[in-house]
């Protein structure tokens, strides 16, 4: 045993001096992060701040430190706002339809592109699907118009060949169809991606168990539904879990470029109303604008939170 | 095992079973690429039609009446030019910053024993989560006075907490501590370290980095539709929009209905035009890295 004059130090003594010796050390490190933190800093917490003018009544002459408190008005105009009524719920349709539709699909490419000997054949159509994802939102809502279109586009000229002549009705302006449009173009342009992700987690599937089945006689079809699936089956639940508690947060993008008078009544979400009520509507209400953001930004952190919590006692997969 | 091992008479070995679950395999996919890519020939071959074939609806698979005219007419447009400008300009000097901040944010966040790491993790993933939101973005970009300059399309997204994460973690994985020990025994410092080894270690990261970057630079809209009104200042999809989203509304009822239809066939070819040379560019950016997406996928999904 070590017998010196000083007072031996205790672990935890020990331990925090190692820690201002190693944080020393690293001066550079965190020279690293100046730039890094300050700017998530500015352009992510500040912003965080300028939130409270959801509580006041704000004027640019006050500015947002000056304008006057009101609590919860702003909240309590929103709730009460005919609109409530129609942009929650077509957020959380457009959301949840959204989900349903996209989640199994890119799980049934990869479990198929998997049984595939080909690997040239298989290669190609992976290449193919991947192509759509990297076309812009602009683009792609300029291709849904301009082969919807009911006179001169690819819709609309085969349907007056069947109709004399006839021109239909302009899909892109049918309330009803709005969200199957969105769903299935956002289906279209990332399930390839999508696959990525559940390919590579195949690719870590243990070849022996296959030779294994195949000797007890397992059928590829058996294969895939006892081996692959079950593979991939924790990353699925880890997407689900991420995408179900962002359900409030869907685009603006793509709504907002679909979005026209005669479809409003479905295409209207919380985000496309949030920016025409703060950056179109004449002078814009920068607090009501404000107030309904942050009652979704709200509901959507809780959902992850919950979704969350349940994934972690039910499945022991979770975020964190 | 027979399917291993047997190859030569791999088709006599297969079951019954097998032969038509491969048959509905190959269906489907070949469906899912059919409903994929017919929407791509579609605007391609339309691009280099004539209007009228278009509007006679003779178009449905290669180009008929094969003709420039519409590229002739969309190179002739000024806008586009402007916005093609622009966006090579943001994409460009904006993924490059991008790229660079996000390794330099990175690589102290990768040092597992570094004193306060997981607090400056959590201040990153945190806006992942919860952030102020339009409004308040705006006011701040009003404040800094960079609304409608050239800057507030580059700093605003400076770095992406997500292609953080994934630098992050690609960089734990793949450059082993002991590496820095080493070189540090030598006498390198973390700066060095940094551009010496961990920047041309990480070409396969950085390509990652670089291409979600670029295609979000690229293909973005809603930042420029919040902070510009300079038209000069314009990306190209901003331009974009206007010609094949705003104004679809305003077919008017023509005057002269064959002039119209002459004029509404020349309009479409554009369209598909348009789309064509919007899209091409950042299509031919992506067989050259399309070796790493799996990695940069694989890594992504790792969480935080």
């Amino acid at each position: 045993m070590a017998q010196t004059g000083k007072p031996a130090l205790t672990a935890k003594q020990k331990a925090r001096q190692s820690t201002i010796r190693l944080a020393k050390q690293s001066w550079e490190l965190y020279l690293f992060l100046l730039i890094p933190v300050a700017f998530i800093i500015i352009f992510h917490y500040v912003p965080m701040i300028g939130v409270q003018i959801a509580f006041r009544k704000y004027r640019i002459v006050d500015g947002i430190w000056g304008s006057k408190w009101v609590g919860f008005a702003q909240f309590q105009k929103f709730f009460k706002s005919p609109q409530f009524k129609t942009i929650v719920p077509n957020t959380i349709i457009l959301s949840l339809y959204g989900l349903f539709a996209s989640f199994p699909i890119p799980i049934i490419l990869a479990l198929a592109l998997n049984v595939l000997r080909n690997k040239r054949f298989k290669m190609t159509i992976q290449m193919i699907s991947y192509m759509p994802h990297f076309i812009s939102t602009v683009v792609l809502v300029g291709m849904l118009i301009a082969i919807l279109n009911p006179r001169i586009g690819m819709y609309g000229i085969i349907y007056q060949s069947f109709h004399d002549g006839k021109a239909p009705k302009d899909l892109m302006g049918q309330a009803g169809l709005f969200r199957h449009l969105y769903v299935w173009s956002g289906v279209w342009q990332n399930m390839g991606w999508s696959s990525i992700i559940y390919l590579a987690a195949l690719s870590a599937v243990d070849t022996e168990l296959h030779e294994a089945a195949q000797i007890d006689g397992a059928s590829r079809y058996k294969r895939v539904i006892h081996i692959d699936f079950p593979t991939i089956l924790p990353t699925a639940i880890i997407l689900l879990i991420m995408n179900a508690g962002r359900i409030m947060s869907i685009g603006f993008e793509k709504a907002y470029l679909m979005q026209n008078n005669l479809n409003k009544s479905t295409s209207e979400i919380i985000s496309t109303y949030v920016y025409y009520v703060g950056m179109t509507s004449g002078t814009g209400d920068f607090s009501y604008a404000t107030a309904i953001d942050l009652f979704n930004a709200v509901i959507n952190l809780i959902m992850l939170v919950v979704v969350n919590a349940i994934s972690k006692k039910v499945t022991d997969t979770s975020l964190w | 095992m027979a399917e291993f091992v047997n190859k030569r008479n791999k088709k006599i070995e297969l079951s019954r079973d097998d032969k038509i679950f491969y048959t509905v395999v190959n269906i489907v996919l070949t469906l899912i690429t059919i409903v994929v890519l017919y929407p791509l020939i579609y605007v391609l071959s339309a691009s280099f039609s004539s209007g009228r074939a278009i509007l006679s609806g003779r178009v449905w698979l290669y180009p008929v009446d094969f003709s420039l005219e519409g590229y002739q007419e969309v190179f002739k447009n000024q806008n586009i030019w402007i916005g093609y400008g622009n966006t090579i300009f943001y994409t460009v000097v904006a993924t490059a910053l991008n790229v660079f901040f996000t390794m330099v944010a990175a690589y102290p966040l990768s040092r597992r024993n570094l004193p306060g790491k997981n607090a400056i993790m959590m201040i990153f993933t945190f806006t992942m989560f919860f952030n102020g939101g339009m409004i308040p973005n705006y006011m701040l970009m009003k404040n800094l006075h960079i609304i409608n300059t050239r800057a507030v399309m580059i700093i605003p997204g400076l770095i992406s907490v997500y292609n953080l994460i994934i630098a992050r973690t690609f960089i734990q994985s793949s450059i082993p501590y002991e590496l820095y020990e080493a070189c540090q025994v030598d006498g390198a410092t973390n700066t060095r370290f940094f551009f010496q080894m961990v920047l041309p270690l990480s070409k396969a990261v950085l390509a990652v980095l670089a291409l979600y970057y670029a295609v979000g630079h690229w293909n973005a809209y809603f930042n420029a539709l919040l902070y510009l009104s300079d038209r000069t200042k314009y990306p190209l999809q901003l331009f974009l929009r206007e010609i094949l989203v705003a104004n679809t509304m305003n077919e008017s009822t023509g005057i002269d209905p064959e002039l119209l239809a002459a004029k509404q066939g020349m309009s479409d070819l554009l369209k598909y035009c348009l789309i064509v040379v919007a899209t091409v560019p950042i299509l031919c950016v992506y067989p050259f890295i399309q070796k790493y997406f799996a990695t940069g996928v694989m890594i992504g999904s790792i969480k935080g």
